[in-house]
C-alpha cells in the first residue's frame, strides 16, 4: 500500500435509482469513532443515488465498491445523496449503518 | 430477568442523550450536520471530520421551559474541543445573552482541547470559558451534565467548574489532568492509570460529590439527568466576591485536611477527614447511599 | 545396568530425599521447608536432565517456585526437560536462556509466544511437541511423566495436606502422575495452617502425595482471563449471538455445551435471559455447561437457565457468588469451588454436544488456526472441545441430529449412522486493522516452515467444524457433500474478504436455497434489531447488580 498518497481517501459511486425517496429531512446515523462511521442521507434532485465516502482507512476501494453496490441492490433509492465519514469501520458495520440510515426514511 | 427499563446515559450517543433529555421533539438544531460546518484542520492530518465537528447545539424545551443545549460526542476525537466545535459552543452562549433562555445546558463529554488543532483548540476553550462566565454573570444558569464514559477532562474540566451548577452520575468523571497523563508524568507508583477503581475514586462522581465539586449526584440514567436538569433551571449563581472568597476558604480547608504522607488510599482518607463515616465502603455503595453521606 | 533391581525409582527417590535432609538440616520440619531454603531444597532434590512440571496453569502460577528455579546454579542443575501447561511468566523462558532447562513440552504460551519463537530459532529451546491440555495430562501417565512437580496451592497443614480451592485447575493430574511414579512433589502455598487453631477448609491433595511445602513470600499469581466487560460488546457481536441462538442452539436443542473465551460468546451468554427468553427457549437449551465461571453468565443463572457448570479453573471476583450458588457450581463441603481442568476437558470432549468459539484465520477447507507469524502460541484446551469425539459415544438428540445431517445419503463407512458434535467457529469476517479472517492459505503453513514443525499448527480441523458463523450468516458444513460445496459454503459467509468476493454467486445462491447457507433474514432476524439493548447486562456494574452484589470484579474492571 506504499503508493497510496497520505491523507484521507475519497471515493465516489453513483447508481441509477428506481425507488424515489421523495423529500425528507436529512438523516444522520453513527458516530466517527475508531472502527465506526457516520452516514448522512440527504434528498437531491434527479434519479441517481450518489455515494460520497471520506475514509482514513486507505486502499480498500474494491471493498467499498462492493459494499456500495450491494447496498444499492438492497435499497435502489432515487434522488438521494449518501455521505460517509469513516474511521476504519469493517464492511459489516458500514452495511449496518447504511441500512439503519435508510430505515429512518420510512414513514 | 427483566428487560432494561432505565436508559443508561453513558451508553447513549450525544444526540441520543440530548433527544431523550429534552421534551420530546422539541430540539431545534443550529448548524446541523447537513450544513457541513466542519473542522478546517483535520483533513490535512488524514483524520476524518464529523459533519457537526462533534457537538450538537440548539434550542429546546425542558418541562415546557426554553433552554439552549449542547451535547458533546465523546466518541469523536475523545470529545476534544476544536476550532469549530468551540465556536459552536461560544455562539450558543453568546446567543443566550441575546435571547435569554431559562438556562444553558452543556452535556459535556470531553478530553479537553483537541490537540490536533493546537492553538486553535486552546483559544477555542478559553473563549468558551469567557462566554460561559458572561452568561453566568447575566443571571442565566449554565448547567453542566457530566456522565459520559470518557468523562470531562482538561480545559473542559475547568469550563465545568466555571458553571453555575454541575450534575454528575457516579460513572461520570471530572478532573483537569487525565489519568494517563498523571501516570506518564509522575510514574505508576504515584498513579496507576489502569487501576480503574483508583481513577474513579479520585475523579469520579462519588468523589466529586463528597468533596463538594459537584452539586448533584445521580444514577447513570437519562431520566435522572433530566430530573436534575429541570431542578437546575433556577440554579443561577452569579460569581460574586462573597462566593469567590467562600470558595477559597473551602479550598484552603481542604488543602489542610490531609497530611503530606497518607497511609492507604488517599481518596478514602480525604473522605474520612470530610466526615464521611466508613469511607472504605463508598465505592461499593449505591448513589442514594452516597448522597446521604455528604455534610452540607 | 542392574536387571534384577526393579526399584530404581524408589532408590532414586530415597537418595534425593536423603540429600535434601542433609542440605536443609533444621530448615526443614516435617514437610515444611523454610522460605529462605527454597534454593538449597531445589538443588538437592533435582538432578540434571530431570523432567520437571512447573505449574504454569492457564490462570494460577507457581511463581515463587519459578523465580527460585531461576536462581539455581546451572553447573549443578541443567538440561531440565520442562513439561507444563502454560508458559505465562518471563521466568518460564529465562530458565532456558541460562541453561537450566533445555527441552520443552507444553500446551499454551499466549503472552510468551513471541519470545518463545525467538528462543526456538536461536536454538536455545528444543520443543518436544505442542499439546492440548488434556493430551499433555494424558502423557503425564504415559511418556512424559514428571520426576519433579512444582505446584501452587492456597494453603497447607502440618501433615502436608493441600487446599487448592477454587483454582485447583491442573494440580490433581500433575501430582497424581508424579507421586505415583516415584517422583517428588514440592508445593508453594499462600498460608500455613497449624491444624489446631486453624484448619484447611478441605483437603484437595492428600498429604501422602506431597513431599515438601514452602510458604511463598507473596500469594501466587492468578490472572482473571475470563472476565469480559459487556461495555465492549459490539452490535455485530450481538447479531452473531442472535444467529447462534436461533440458528443453531434452538435448531439442534443444545442442552450441554462449552463456550470458548471471547466477547462473541459473552454476547450469547448475555442474550439468554432476553433474546432467547423471547423465543421461548428457556429449559430447551443451555442447561449444562463445561465452562469457567464467566461473570457474563450471571444473568442467565439468576434467571434460572443454568442447572450445572463444571469449571476448568476459577475466576477472580466470582468466589462469593459461586459459594452462594452451590446448586449450580461444583463446590466442596467447605463451600468453595473445586475446579479440575482435566475432568472439565474430558467433560467438554465427551459430555457436551456443542463447542462454539472464535479464531483468527479460516481457510477454504474450514481448517482454523490462531497461529501468527513470529509467535508460537500453542493450543490450550479449545481443540479438546472443538473436535468431534470420534469413537463410540452415548446418543443425545443434538448429537444424533448433527450426525444425521452429515451422513444422510452417504454409504459405506462414511455413511455408518452415528452422531456428531457441533463444532461452531464464530468469527467476524474482518478483524482489527481490516485483517481478513478468511484466507486461502493459513499463516500456520508458514509458521510450520519457520519453526521446523512436523505439521502446520492447525487448531481445529475443518473435518470437525460443523458450522461457520459470521455477520453474513451461517454455513452448515454438515450438509456439504463435496469439497467444492464446502469451499463455496465458506466463501458464501466470508463477506467482503478476498475469499468472500471470490465466490461463485450462482452456487452460493443454490446453497442458500438448500439451507446450507442461511442469512439472518432466512432465520427471521433483522440485523437492525441487533442492538446492545438486548444484552441482559451492558456494563460490569450491571453484572454486579445482577449478582445481588455477590460478584466483586477485580480493580481493573471497575468504573464506579
Amino acid at each position: 500500500m506504499s503508493n497510496i498518497p497520505p491523507g484521507l481517501e475519497t471515493l465516489d459511486y453513483s447508481f441509477p435509482g428506481q425507488r424515489p425517496a421523495g423529500a425528507f429531512a436529512p438523516v444522520l446515523v453513527g458516530v466517527v469513532g475508531s472502527g465506526n462511521l457516520e452516514v448522512l442521507l440527504e434528498p437531491v434532485s434527479g434519479t441517481r443515488c450518489d455515494i460520497h465516502i471520506e475514509t482514513s482507512a486507505r486502499g480498500f476501494g474494491a471493498i467499498w465498491e462492493a459494499v456500495a453496490r450491494d447496498f444499492h441492490l438492497r435499497h435502489p433509492l432515487a434522488g438521494v445523496r449518501v455521505s460517509v465519514n469513516d474511521m476504519g469501520a469493517t464492511p459489516a458495520v458500514v452495511s449496518l449503518r447504511l441500512d439503519q440510515a435508510v430505515s429512518e426514511l420510512a414513514p | 430477568m427483566t428487560v432494561n427499563i432505565s436508559v443508561s446515559y453513558a451508553e447513549c450517543s450525544a444526540r441520543d442523550r440530548l433527544a431523550r433529555l429534552v421534551d420530546e421533539g422539541s430540539f431545534h438544531e443550529w448548524l446541523p450536520p447537513s450544513e457541513r460546518v466542519t473542522s478546517p484542520h483535520l483533513a490535512q492530518l488524514g483524520v476524518p471530520s464529523a459533519f457537526d465537528d462533534g457537538v450538537a447545539v440548539g434550542r429546546a424545551t425542558l418541562a415546557g421551559r426554553t433552554v439552549f443545549i449542547a451535547a458533546q460526542e465523546g466518541e469523536f476525537m475523545g470529545g476534544g474541543v476544536g476550532e469549530v466545535h468551540g465556536a459552536k459552543l461560544v455562539g450558543l452562549l453568546r446567543r443566550a445573552l441575546r435571547d435569554r433562555p431559562n438556562a444553558v445546558l452543556l452535556l459535556a463529554e470531553s478530553g479537553g482541547v483537541r490537540l490536533h488543532e493546537a492553538n486553535a483548540g486552546l483559544i477555542a476553550v478559553s473563549e468558551v470559558m469567557r462566554a460561559l462566565l458572561d452568561v453566568r454573570a447575566a443571571g442565566i444558569p449554565v448547567v453542566m451534565l457530566i456522565g459520559g464514559a470518557n468523562g470531562c477532562f482538561g480545559g473542559m474540566g475547568i469550563v465545568a467548574r466555571c458553571a453555575d451548577w454541575v450534575v454528575m452520575s457516579d460513572m461520570g468523571r471530572l478532573a483537569m489532568s487525565g489519568p494517563e497523563v498523571i501516570e506518564a508524568s509522575h510514574g505508576v507508583d504515584e498513579f496507576d492509570a489502569r487501576d480503574r477503581a483508583l481513577v474513579w475514586r479520585t475523579t469520579g462522581g462519588k468523589h466529586r460529590w463528597l468533596s463538594g465539586d459537584c452539586d448533584v449526584l445521580v444514577e447513570d440514567d437519562v431520566a435522572a439527568f433530566r430530573a436534575a436538569a429541570i431542578a437546575a433551571l433556577d440554579a443561577s449563581a452569579p460569581v460574586t466576591l462573597e462566593r469567590l472568597e467562600a470558595e477559597h476558604a473551602l479550598l484552603v480547608t481542604r488543602l489542610q485536611l490531609l497530611p503530606d504522607a497518607v497511609d492507604g488510599d488517599e481518596a478514602m482518607a480525604l473522605w474520612a477527614r470530610l466526615g464521611v463515616a466508613d469511607a472504605a465502603r463508598v465505592p461499593d455503595l449505591d448513589v442514594a447511599a452516597v448522597r446521604a453521606l455528604r455534610k452540607s | 545396568m542392574d536387571r534384577m533391581n526393579w526399584n530404581t525409582k524408589a532408590d532414586n527417590r530415597a537418595a534425593r530425599l536423603a540429600r535434601v535432609a542433609v542440605a536443609l538440616g533444621a530448615q526443614r520440619t516435617g514437610k515444611r521447608v523454610a522460605t529462605e531454603a527454597i534454593v538449597p531444597l531445589l538443588e538437592a532434590a533435582l538432578e540434571p536432565g530431570d523432567r520437571v512440571c512447573l505449574e504454569g496453569n492457564n490462570q494460577k502460577q507457581a511463581d515463587f517456585l519459578a523465580r527460585s528455579l531461576l536462581q539455581l546454579d546451572p553447573q549443578r542443575v541443567h538440561g531440565l526437560h520442562m513439561v507444563q501447561s502454560v508458559l505465562a511468566l518471563p521466568e518460564h523462558l529465562d530458565i532456558f536462556e541460562n541453561g537450566i532447562a533445555g527441552r520443552l513440552d507444553f500446551s499454551f504460551s499466549g503472552p510468551q509466544g513471541a519470545r518463545l519463537a525467538k528462543l526456538v530459532s536461536a536454538g536455545q529451546i528444543e520443543i518436544g511437541a505442542i499439546h492440548t491440555y488434556l493430551e499433555l495430562f494424558a502423557r503425564y501417565f504415559v511418556d512424559l511423566t514428571p520426576k519433579i512437580a512444582l505446584v501452587a496451592a492456597q494453603a497447607a497443614d502440618a501433615q502436608g495436606n493441600l487446599y487448592t480451592g477454587p483454582n485447583t485447575e491442573d494440580t490433581p493430574a500433575i501430582v497424581e502422575a508424579t507421586a505415583f511414579s516415584g517422583g517428588i512433589v514440592i508445593a508453594q502455598v499462600n498460608e500455613w495452617v497449624d491444624g489446631k487453631t486453624t484448619t484447611l477448609p478441605r483437603v484437595d491433595i492428600p498429604a501422602d502425595w506431597v513431599d515438601f511445602v514452602v510458604v511463598a513470600p507473596r500469594p501466587n499469581f492468578i490472572e482473571p482471563l475470563f472476565t469480559r466487560d459487556p461495555a465492549q460488546i459490539s452490535e455485530i457481536q450481538v447479531l452473531m449471538a442472535m444467529m447462534a441462538i436461533k440458528g443453531i442452539y434452538a435448531e439442534y436443542g443444545v442442552q450441554r455445551l462449552n463456550h470458548g473465551i471471547g466477547f462473541d460468546t459473552a454476547a450469547i451468554e448475555l442474550l439468554l435471559p432476553t433474546y432467547a427468553e423471547s423465543l421461548g427457549l428457556k429449559g430447551k437449551i443451555c442447561r449444562h455447561w463445561a465452562l469457567n465461571p464467566h461473570p457474563a453468565l450471571i444473568p442467565a443463572i439468576e434467571a434460572g437457565w443454568v442447572e450445572s457448570v463444571h469449571s476448568f479453573g476459577s475466576e477472580l471476583g466470582m468466589e462469593d457468588y459461586i459459594r452462594a450458588r452451590s446448586d449450580v457450581f461444583f463446590t466442596g463441603r467447605d463451600g468453595s469451588l473445586r475446579s479440575n481442568r482435566a475432568f472439565c476437558q474430558a467433560a467438554g470432549h465427551y459430555a457436551c454436544d456443542l463447542f462454539i468459539g472464535s479464531t483468527l484465520q479460516i481457510d477454504l477447507d474450514g481448517n482454523s488456526s490462531t497461529a501468527t507469524l513470529g509467535r508460537i502460541s500453542g493450543f490450550g484446551g479449545a481443540p479438546n472441545m472443538g473436535a468431534d469425539a470420534r469413537g463410540r459415544r452415548h446418543a443425545s438428540p443434538t448429537w444424533l441430529k448433527a450426525g444425521h445431517e452429515a451422513r444422510a445419503n452417504r454409504s459405506g463407512a462414511a455413511g455408518t449412522p452415528r452422531g456428531q458434535k457441533l463444532v461452531v467457529q464464530m468469527v467476524e469476517t474482518f478483524r482489527e486493522h481490516m485483517q481478513p479472517a478468511f484466507v486461502e492459505r493459513l499463516d500456520a503453513w508458514t509458521l510450520q516452515e519457520q519453526a521446523g514443525m512436523e505439521l502446520p499448527p492447525i487448531m481445529i480441523y475443518g473435518e470437525d467444524v460443523t458450522h461457520i458463523l459470521t455477520e453474513e450468516g451461517i454455513a452448515n458444513l454438515l450438509l456439504c457433500r463435496s469439497d467444492v460445496e464446502r469451499e463455496q459454503a465458506i466463501r458464501g459467509v466470508a463477506g467482503y474478504t478476498a475469499v468472500g468476493l471470490g465466490r461463485d454467486h450462482r452456487m452460493v445462491e443454490n446453497l442458500r436455497d438448500r439451507g446450507v447457507i442461511r442469512r439472518p433474514q432466512d432465520m427471521g432476524i433483522d440485523p437492525r434489531e441487533a442492538t446492545r439493548n438486548l444484552l441482559a447486562a451492558r456494563s460490569m456494574r450491571d453484572l454486579v447488580r445482577a449478582s445481588g452484589g455477590l460478584y466483586s470484579p477485580p480493580e481493573r474492571f471497575r468504573n464506579w
